[in-house]
């Protein structure tokens, strides 16, 4: 039997497969995720005061400024209809999760500034006017309780964002589960750990931030089984579409870069590491931020190209 | 309520593509573009063989995703007809609405925005068939109102076996093909 579609369309973009979103969304996506773990990290280090270790957390919602920064710059270069971005913020449309994000990222800066306000950085003391503002927002009472819930809760908020963004999109088989949003929240929580992990200042930070990206990771192996159980006990469009990352195209990048160097090396290198086996190293971490951002260009790639 | 619908007759269809340059030429769809097309759908098992000739564009579904997804409300449905538009001003062409769409029904167009099939909206509006219905030279498509039980597509629809397309993608199209 044979079934076989000759279409004269060939709109640009669109055919022969799919493919609108080119480098900018991953690196949004990916970008966004790991600022939101580290939205996350910074909050819980501020809720919990960790200062007896010199945290080099406190750098981190600085950092997080800039990346944030650079991914909104990708998500604006990807915008076909630029001079027009500032429609996101005439509306406020419940059914887009493309909307709530727009909205959630105008929120995110300034409570991230806070948290690098309240914890100002020793290079920034100098500054007499951030110093002001640094004693002002310390003076308010139960401010780090604020900000740091604020953090861990709009961090949570766009972490999740990133992956119900695609999962909405129910054309795109790969991308429509509702685990999505999971899968990308621990995975930007574990390269977030895996960057804090990379710039810590002593082996107790350390220690600590390779005992939560293990957690993370863990859990990060069991999301993607369970995605995979999902979709491949599915329709048969949702079976298509996960073959492509399992044995097609996308195959050797997933298998290769995302589960074995991106997950299950780093968490073999990091056990060892906090059990005084081997010492603590830059491998695991950027093993986990390069799996990471392959991670997003896999789903993005092979989730256009799926269809009904 | 009116309730805009395309029926097309695959018998008719000879699949000449005089739909697609009316489009084109009503509405200056950039080159490269089409906000229509044709498909030939070959099944079976040689020599019995069975091929479908259908014209294809916008579904103007009841259940839009393109409308859902869209941030900004540029992809909105029309007050007349329930057809899916988009207010070009308003797009920002973030091209989410390209993602939702299981027909592929749309573009981006060089200036930026999202484009697809209008129903020739403007045509509609005074009185007349869209562009690709009114050219048709084997008179296999038909345009017009479902609400309305005694319109040329609602008896058609009475009277013969249609299908329409991908319908487990759970949008509810509205271009009905006769077969």
């Amino acid at each position: 039997m044979m079934n076989e579609l000759t279409n004269t369309r060939h709109n640009p973009g669109i055919d022969p497969s799919l493919h609108f979103w080119g480098w900018e969304i991953p690196v949004y996506l990916f970008l966004g995720g790991m600022v939101a773990g580290m939205m996350i990290i910074s909050g819980y280090f501020l809720y919990e005061k960790k200062e007896e270790f010199n945290c080099s957390c406190y750098q981190i919602p600085l950092i997080s400024l800039i990346l944030l920064s650079v991914g909104m710059f990708s998500l604006f270069l990807d915008l076909e209809h630029k001079l027009y971005f500032w429609r996101l913020y005439t509306t406020l449309k419940i059914s887009s999760p493309m909307s709530w994000g727009s909205w959630i990222l105008l929120l995110v800066y300034p409570v991230i500034a806070a948290n690098a306000l309240i914890q100002l950085p020793d290079f920034m003391k100098k500054n007499s006017f951030l110093n002001m503002l640094s004693g002002k927002l310390n003076s308010i009472r139960s401010s780090y309780k604020i900000i740091a819930y604020g953090n861990m809760i709009l961090g949570t908020a766009l972490g999740i964002y990133t992956g119900v963004l695609l999962s909405s999109l129910g054309a795109r088989p790969l991308w429509n589960t509702s685990i999505l949003w999971l899968l990308f929240l621990l995975s930007g929580l574990s390269g977030a750990a895996a960057f804090v992990h990379l710039i810590a200042k002593n082996k107790e930070e350390r220690v600590l931030l390779a005992k939560t990206d293990n957690k993370v990771i863990a859990a990060e192996l069991i999301v993607i089984f369970l995605m995979i159980i999902n979709m491949l006990s599915s329709s048969e469009v949702h079976i298509n579409a996960v073959n492509t990352i399992l044995t097609g195209a996308y195959a050797p990048a997933f298998w290769v870069f995302v589960i074995t160097a991106g997950l299950l090396i780093p968490l073999l290198i990091q056990t060892l590491a906090v059990n005084n086996k081997i010492r603590h190293t830059a491998v695991a971490p950027i093993l986990v931020i390069a799996g990471g951002l392959v991670l997003r260009f896999i789903i993005v790639y092979a989730g256009q190209a799926s269809g009904y | 309520m009116a309730r805009f619908v395309m029926v097309i007759d695959t018998k008719k269809c000879v699949g000449c593509m005089d739909c697609v340059v009316a489009c084109k030429t009503e509405n200056d769809v950039p080159e490269g573009f089409n906000r229509d097309w044709i498909v030939q759908d070959v099944n079976g098992k040689f020599p019995s063989l069975n091929m479908e000739i259908r014209s294809e564009r916008c579904n103007h579904c009841d259940n839009p995703p393109c409308v859902t997804c869209c941030p900004t409300g540029a992809s909105h449905v029309h007050d007349l007809g329930g057809v899916v538009l988009v207010e070009y001003n308003e797009c920002i062409g973030c091209k989410a609405c390209i993602a939702s769409c299981p027909y592929d029904a749309r573009f981006v167009n060089p200036e930026g925005y999202a484009d697809k099939c209008t129903f020739c909206i403007h045509r509609v509006e005074k009185g007349e068939d869209p562009a690709c219905v009114s050219v048709c030279p084997t008179h296999c498509m038909y345009f017009g109102d479902i609400e309305d039980p005694n319109s040329k597509v609602s008896l058609l629809l009475k009277q013969r076996k249609y299908h329409n397309l991908k319908p487990e993608a759970g949008t509810k199209p509205h271009i009905y093909y006769l077969v």
